[in-house]
């Protein structure tokens, strides 16, 4: 067999004959980060580098996001692939919305950073005018190695979050600031 | 000397495990179910309730009217059934029943083809 295996490190914690003691946290985060499953919000041609990104040669599913979800209530992050027009954003937004937390976005590609090469009267500069963002994946396209970057830098970002993120006043100012109001 | 005869007839009280076994199972059901929707933590908002319609608005309900004839291929379909079951004990016992037993069938068989004429006449076996 191969030397080069890496295998998930544990968290920091006590361990002992037949045991291991660690904070809720860090397990919690651990699991979490290591099975997100995506809904795919491609449009256009980033859509087409994350279907190579699935395909077996870059294999998404062996980050844990063996499950694509197109529906938000069963879907852990949101991937945004693609230009997305002014008149989409409200469907944007409210998909967003209805996907249940803990919740992350990835912005895959320019033109959902920022508007990418079309600064014009339709399209939307930027999700982030919509949606919090977590992660941005600039590209026009990214690579599939991009995309998998994009989304280990959310995993990693996963791990560490605390579990009381939701409960804290930063996050509900974040929601607040762009006009989701959840009680 | 170890008695001979091991074998007793099964005692209603032989069957408490069972449903202690059973109010158990349910018990623990409505307190993993119970716990898990008080303790656990959700948010409400009138966007994130409403039903997810791809992130459009939804217009309406859900309720599509449809065709009448699915619903009378699976009640016909239970009437006949019913006659079915009526006709396997029947067919176990005739040689007891004899010509009696042959012309109560008979009757019993006959009320029912009347049945299926008038449903055959009716057209409601048609599928188009």
């Amino acid at each position: 067999m191969a030397e080069n295996i890496k295998m998930v490190e544990a968290p920091e914690g006590f361990s002992g004959e037949g045991f291991f003691a660690t904070s809720v946290d860090k397990v919690v985060g651990l699991a979490r980060s290591k099975s997100l499953w995506p809904l795919p919000f491609a449009t256009s041609c980033c859509g087409i580098e994350f279907m190579a990104t699935m395909a077996p040669h870059y294999d998404l599913a062996r980050f844990g996001s063996e499950r694509p979800s197109f529906s938000p209530r069963q879907a852990d992050m949101l991937l945004v692939m693609g230009t997305i027009a002014k008149k989409m954003a409200p469907v944007l937004r409210q998909v967003y919305e209805q996907m249940a937390e803990p919740r992350w976005v990835i912005s895959v590609g320019a033109c959902a950073c920022s508007g990418g090469v079309f600064d014009t009267y339709s399209v939307l500069q930027g999700i982030d005018k919509v949606i919090p963002v977590d992660v941005y994946v600039p590209g026009c396209p990214p690579r599939p190695e991009q995309i998998l970057d994009g989304i280990m830098k959310l995993q990693e970002l996963v791990r560490t979050e605390p579990m009381k993120r939701r409960d804290s006043p930063e996050y509900k100012a974040l929601l607040a600031s762009y006009g989701i109001n959840v009680i | 000397m170890l008695p001979l005869n091991k074998c007793r007839m099964t005692s209603n009280t032989d069957f408490l495990p069972i449903l202690i076994q059973f109010v158990f199972v349910a018990a623990f059901i409505a307190l993993m179910i119970g716990v898990s929707h008080y303790v656990g933590p959700k948010r409400h908002s009138k966007n994130k309730d409403a039903n997810f319609e791809c992130g459009v608005k939804q217009y309406g309900n859900a309720r599509i009217p449809f065709s009448v004839k699915y619903f009378l291929v699976a009640i016909l379909f239970v009437l006949f059934d019913v006659e079915v079951i009526f006709l396997y004990p029947w067919a176990v016992n005739f040689r007891e029943f004899g010509i009696d037993g042959l012309w109560k069938m008979v009757m019993f068989m006959g009320l029912l083809l009347v049945g299926f004429f008038y449903v055959m006449k009716k057209g409601a076996l048609e599928w188009e």
